[in-house]
């Protein structure tokens, strides 16, 4: 039995007569103790799914099932045996870390005692602030205290929707390895990031963009599909370059990322010889070309490409 | 119940962490009860006079002394014309103009009657009421005196005359605080009711708490009561103190049964709760929750009798008075208080209130929705 299984949902927002499809026919399966991301950028839709799977929002046709029960009849069921942290999650900042945390695992019907070994390695970073309100903790602290409050219950299923959407890049890390270990003790976790680098550290993703899903693998798995070469360039000029780049009779796709432009090419075979000669001839010094390993980002793209099309 | 009663800590933890909220249950009812009823007051003084004196005779110059004898009434000027006179009244000058004819004494000894004129600024509408039957009053006075002069010798009144004297029941000395007192008791009270609990669950909604209680397995009812109960005691704690304050700064005490006002309290924070968290399952966010209380408070207050009397209004306004708590409580305070009436007498208006409490409540659960 899947803990997650998806099928068919269609949610659609707004009035019938200009209707905004928020998910369209999505379908996927999470298996037990895996961590499954859904990656896409704003407004692809994760939010809402995350909502219908909570038990949150009502779906408009297809059927969802969390843990074996069905989120419109059985909603009940799987309030017990869910935990979420919303996107917009937040503590009571007037209350200390300590009362968030008992506040939470009394409307789950639990003590903080009963499922301490679960949350302890999490909890002892906060602990020495125990008796300082919630407002006054770091972004990461509050994070952590969050994720604290979202599993004081032990779920089966933790659904996390963008849990480091505005978190630094060391708390981001420390997160992940905290997901990890949960994972390790039978915890299916579905979380939700517009942060491409984060898909990687996912078991499987589902790539997500206007209410469809592109595509469901492994990370590395879709990193494979992509075949074509490609390409990072970066010059003295980056802006005029990228747009020199665009207007290039030979490119497929050419777009920022980080310090380098990705450039794919319609046609291989002239090579890296004549990218460089057309950069010369159009005066971009200091050029640096070389071959670029494609990661989900680049997947993202290529598909969104395809998408449209 | 074990849920039900952390919840109740952790909301009084919140209040007693958040100085405006303590602030606004325990010093506001007191700010309130001692410099409202000073302030807003019936009693029209200071009613400006202008005067037009064409007479310029003795009996005028008596009646002129007469009525600003009366304390109510300040001259402000001597017109020499009706149209001068008018020219006060149109730069705010003055409220009232009193005209004396010329020829009033001649009129007043030879035909035994004389004509008198008073004009009224009526923009300010309980100050032109109360100052043009001031002064019909003082010169029906006059009246009398003159004829007390004149006519010393007859045995019995050559014309019949009634003569109405009005005794005050219940508030003897017509004393407006022990009027007005109670009646700010129950706006405080509705102030709390109608506010408090809707802010708090809105706020919620905001930061955005509640989605986390909504996908756990707590019931509706208990999140419910762990939002009334706190407030309601809030409510009663406020009711102490203002009876405290009006016992204290007023010296009113309450002629009636004392549980009897609590009695009927409970009831109506229930009502005035469920109209809070009526408006609590509509509003989003703190700002339309808060103009949406103000809206019903208005309708509350001015339909609720505290400043213009249910009696006089149409018969439309009279049915809004009927769903409206404020109005039953603020007439059983005074019934209570100055009155002295008991249980019998206010069963009525205790079971109205109750119904419109499972009326509001029950629409507010009904439609509180843990999922959208």
């Amino acid at each position: 039995m899947p803990s997650i299984a998806v099928e068919n949902i269609i949610k659609k927002y707004g009035s019938k007569k200009e209707p905004v499809t928020a998910l369209d026919d999505v379908s996927l399966e999470v298996s037990k103790g895996e961590l499954f991301g859904v990656i896409g950028p704003d407004g692809a839709g994760k939010t809402s799914l995350f909502r219908i799977l909570t038990t949150l929002l009502l779906a408009d046709s297809g059927t969802a099932t969390v843990d074996g029960f069905d989120v419109v009849k059985q909603y009940k069921e799987i309030r017990n045996r869910i935990g979420y942290m919303p996107g917009k999650f937040s503590l009571y900042q007037d209350l200390t870390v300590e009362e968030n945390l008992r506040f939470f695992a009394t409307i789950f019907n639990t003590s903080i005692q009963e499922n301490y070994e679960l949350i302890k390695e999490i909890y002892v970073q906060i602990e020495p602030f125990k008796d300082r309100r919630a407002g006054k903790l770091s972004g990461g602290m509050k994070q952590k205290l969050a994720l604290c409050c979202a599993l004081i219950h032990r779920p089966s299923v933790l659904f996390l929707d963008e849990p480091t959407t505005g978190v630094d890049a060391v708390s981001r890390k420390e997160f992940w390895e905290m997901l990890k270990a949960l994972k390790q003790q039978g915890i299916s976790i579905l979380v939700s990031t517009p942060y491409m680098d984060e898909a990687e550290l996912c078991d499987r993703v589902a790539l997500i963009q206007s209410g469809k899903i592109m595509s469901i693998d492994m990370p590395q798995h879709i990193i494979q599909k992509f075949t074509k070469t490609m390409w990072s360039v970066r010059s003295a000029e980056m802006v005029r370059l990228l747009n020199d780049l665009q207007h290039y009779s030979n490119t497929e796709k050419c777009y920022a990322f980080g310090e380098f432009h990705h450039l794919v090419l319609k046609n291989e075979s002239g090579g890296k010889d004549e990218i460089l000669q057309y950069l010369q001839h159009l005066a971009h010094h200091e050029i640096e070309l070389h071959l670029a390993q494609p990661n989900i980002e680049d997947c993202f793209i290529e598909l969104m490409g395809n998408n449209k099309s | 119940m074990k849920q039900l009663s952390f919840l109740l800590e952790k909301e009084f933890r919140q209040v007693f962490r958040n100085p405006a909220i303590l602030r606004s249950v325990l010093v506001m009812p007191i700010i309130q009860l001692i410099i409202f009823p000073f302030a807003a007051n019936y009693e029209v003084k200071n009613v400006y006079l202008s005067m037009v004196d064409n007479d310029h005779s003795s009996y005028s110059q008596k009646f002129i002394s007469k009525i600003t004898s009366s304390g109510y009434f300040i001259l402000t000027d001597y017109s020499p014309s009706y149209n001068k006179a008018m020219e006060s009244i149109e730069s705010d000058k003055a409220d009232l103009i009193i005209e004396i004819p010329y020829g009033f004494e001649k009129e007043l000894v030879k035909e035994n009657k004389a004509a008198m004129l008073i004009a009224v600024n009526a923009v300010n509408g309980a100050k032109a009421n109360l100052g043009g039957a001031y002064a019909a009053n003082i010169i029906r006075d006059f009246n009398k005196e003159i004829q007390m002069q004149w006519m010393t010798f007859p045995a019995f009144n050559a014309i019949p005359t009634i003569e109405i004297t009005s005794s005050n029941w219940y508030n003897p000395t017509m004393n407006y605080k022990e009027f007005m007192v109670p009646g700010i008791l129950v706006t405080l009270l509705t102030m709390i009711g109608t506010f408090l609990a809707s802010l708090n669950i809105v706020h919620e909604k905001e930061i955005g708490t509640i989605e986390q209680i909504n996908v756990s397995p707590i019931s509706k009812s208990t999140f419910i009561l762990g939002k009334l109960i706190p407030f309601w005691i809030m409510g009663l704690v406020t009711l102490t103190i203002g009876l405290l304050v009006s016992r204290l700064f007023y010296g009113i005490v309450p002629v009636g049964n004392i549980a009897l006002i609590y009695l009927f309290a409970m009831v109506f924070l229930l009502a005035l709760l469920g109209v809070g968290l009526l408006i609590s399952t509509y509003a989003e966010t703190q700002t339309q929750a808060t103009f949406v209380g103000f809206f019903v408070m208005m309708v509350f207050m001015l339909l609720g009798g505290l400043y213009t009397s249910i009696d006089s209004m149409p018969d439309w306004a009279k049915w809004i008075t009927k769903v409206n708590p404020v109005a039953y409580f603020i007439e059983v305070m005074r019934m209570i208080v100055l009155k002295g009436s008991g249980f019998a007498d206010i069963k009525y208006h205790l079971l109205s209130v109750l119904g419109l409490a499972v009326v509001f409540n029950s629409w507010a659960i009904m439609n509180y929705h843990k999922r959208s």
